[in-house]
């Protein structure tokens, strides 16, 4: 049985104008050690789906419906406490901007021994030592001096990778990245990614990484989602879709890539805009974007079907 | 959380000779004059039982006939008393010390008690956010909408009347203390929630639930840390403000009785007999009032510069 399952996973927001659906019928399996990626514009829920998965929709989100499966108890209708337990301890998150995740007026040691000390009855001495193992573990430099320092004496790079440790302290099972490389440099960007793929292989934790970029999915992860306003249209091993994407939508993003145009031509692009939630057309919502669209595919919704070793939500599939 | 994290570190005082505050403060000359003059006073009304050469709260130690005599330098002065007497022939220096120590530990305590109150409900509306910041900023609304003098005069009076002067001067400072806190909280509460709504947006704080912190320990361990700057601003206001609004009660004859006044009730006392020419008995405490206030003030003027990050960029 897979370590994380996800089953019909819905969210909607309570807007004053509507309900708003942000994840439709999202469903996919983490097994144990296992690297996925989410990709999809922003928008698409991908963030939506890390935080729901934490059970951290905020107001006025909630899960509307579906069940998310980990180590036998569904994450969407445990309480409070059980879910803290989890938290840090069992899943943890990398966001976006490592200036941000740390707190300003907290030093680094204290903000690691505090989370060390939330999930486990620790001596101050020994989650001093975890932390500095962790700091290790993620080649940091002269770890002792930088428990005592505050995180605007750190640089970017050197500040994600402390968010890494902090995200490893626990040995969770799980570790969700939330696009952890968009606000660095394009050289500390690959660093870090080697660093995510290594810790991951050492401590056998299974990653989901969101982010828009196909490259860094394609460097880091076994598997792909591939999501448009609020579903997964695509799934796959990495190395099939990136190679031969099946929905039109995979097709596009992969086409839009700098690296698919030659030298001195224009970039490819998808035309249009994703639709807002509040108004998703009927049938496929990708439809009026969709070079390939039919009748059909204005009035039903596709399924995700499987197709050969992945599932696809496309009426016409492309095949070679 | 723990208290044990908390702990000073070595290089905690190499942090602060290098912090901007001081680099600030060995430059700012109305700063370091307010500083001392505060330490002055602090010394003063701390060791007043040391420095002071009467007992202004003894009855046996000052005599009516020695009442009304000028302040050194006048005519008709006496060496043992270098700032004059007051009506009832107590040591005007004597007095004025006791009574500025109840004047700043009314201040002090007052100022614990409004934060104290008032950071709690900052903290908790702006996080919480929804009905229950609703329900507690309306509850501050009101309570700003009477005025702290207003409230204090009627509850000071209605507690003078029920328990009897005899008990009343026992409690005075803890009564004082107690209304000008309760009355002031809203002003902390609203500081606390405009920081509280800014900072909860920040992703430390997902960051924080992400990592499974309860509500509490986000609330007091990560984000109030966060509107500390702001804080301290408005405390060295509050203080000012408390001191003030209690020489004002005092003023009115609602604050310290006359047998421990305070700086407050020393002008009241005197006010009766400056057509009579006795002016120093009010002259001389409003006059250290005036400069408590200035100092306090200024230093908190300076603080606000100091701590505005608007000033770094």
């Amino acid at each position: 049985m897979a370590l994380l399952s996800v089953k019909n996973l819905g969210v909607e927001f309570e807007l004053r104008t509507g309900t708003v659906a942000a994840l439709r019928d999202v469903s996919f399996d983490l097994e144990s050690g296992e690297r996925i990626g989410i990709v999809g514009e922003s928008g698409a829920g991908k963030s939506v789906c890390a935080f729901a998965i934490l059970n951290l929709i905020s107001k006025p989100g909630f899960i509307s419906s579906g069940r998310i499966w980990f180590k036998g108890n569904d994450l969407a209708s445990l309480d409070g406490e059980s879910m803290r337990r989890i938290r840090g301890n069992e899943i943890s998150m990398i966001f976006q901007d490592p200036m941000m995740t740390l707190n300003p007026v907290l030093t680094i040691g204290t903000q690691m021994v505090e989370t060390i000390r939330t999930h486990h009855p620790v001596s101050l001495d020994d989650a001093r030592n975890i932390a500095v193992e962790k700091l290790k573990a993620v080649r940091i430099p002269s770890p002792e001096t930088r428990l005592e320092q505050y995180p605007h004496e750190l640089s970017g790079g050197m500040r994600q990778r402390v968010v890494i440790a902090i995200a490893l302290l626990s040995d969770p099972g799980i570790i969700i990245a939330d696009e952890p490389t968009t606000a660095l440099d394009v050289t500390i960007q690959a660093e870090i990614l080697e660093l995510l793929l290594t810790l991951c292989n050492d401590y056998h934790v299974g990653l989901i990484l969101i982010t828009h970029d196909l490259a860094v999915v394609s460097e880091v992860t076994q598997r792909i989602l591939v999501m448009y306003a609020g579903r997964i249209i695509e799934q796959g091993t990495t190395r099939e879709i990136i190679a031969r994407p099946s929905h039109p939508y995979t097709e596009g993003l992969i086409g839009a890539l700098p690296e698919k145009t030659t030298p001195g031509q224009p970039l490819n692009q998808i035309p249009g805009v994703m639709p807002s939630l509040q108004d998703i057309p009927s049938g496929c919502a990708f439809h009026n974007r969709c070079e390939f669209a039919a009748q059909r595919c204005r009035s039903d919704l596709p399924r995700p079907t499987d197709l050969e070793s992945r599932s696809v939500a496309c009426h016409f599939p492309i095949r070679d | 959380m723990n208290p044990d994290t908390l702990q000073i570190r070595p290089d905690s005082w190499r942090r602060f000779r290098e912090s901007p505050v001081l680099h600030s403060f060995l430059r700012h000359r109305t700063a370091q004059v307010s500083a001392a003059v505060l330490l002055v006073y602090l010394l003063a009304s701390i060791l007043a039982s040391v420095v002071a050469p009467y007992d202004p709260w003894d009855l046996t130690q000052f005599d009516i006939m020695d009442s009304e005599i000028p302040p050194a330098g006048s005519a008709g002065a006496d060496d043992r008393f270098v700032l004059g007497t007051d009506a009832m022939g107590r040591d005007m220096f004597s007095t004025i010390l006791y009574g500025t120590g109840i004047s700043i530990v009314i201040g002090i305590f007052a100022t614990i008690l409004q934060g104290a109150i008032g950071i709690s409900v900052g903290l908790v509306a702006g996080y919480y956010g929804g009905r229950l910041d609703s329900f507690l900023m309306r509850v501050a609304d009101i309570q700003l909408s009477f005025t702290t003098l207003m409230v204090a005069i009627i509850v000071l009076a209605v507690f003078q009347a029920t328990v009897g002067l005899e008990f009343y001067e026992d409690f005075a400072v803890v009564a004082i203390i107690l209304v000008i806190g309760i009355a002031e909280w809203p002003q902390y509460a609203r500081t606390v929630r405009a920081c509280v709504l800014g900072e909860k947006k920040k992703e430390y704080v997902d960051a924080a639930r992400v990592i499974g912190l309860s509500p509490i320990t986000i609330i007091y361990r990560h984000i109030l840390p966060n509107t500390f700057s702001p804080l301290l601003v408005i405390s060295t206001v509050q203080v000012a403000n408390a001191i003030i609004t209690e020489a004002a009660l005092s003023f009115l004859g609602l604050g310290m009785p006359v047998t421990k006044p305070s700086l407050g009730s020393l002008i009241r006392n005197g006010f009766e007999f400056i057509f009579s020419g006795s002016w120093w008995i009010t002259a001389l405490p409003a006059m250290v009032l005036v400069v408590l206030i200035l100092a306090i003030n200024l230093l908190g003027d300076w603080l606000r510069d100091v701590l505005n990050p608007k000033k770094y960029d």
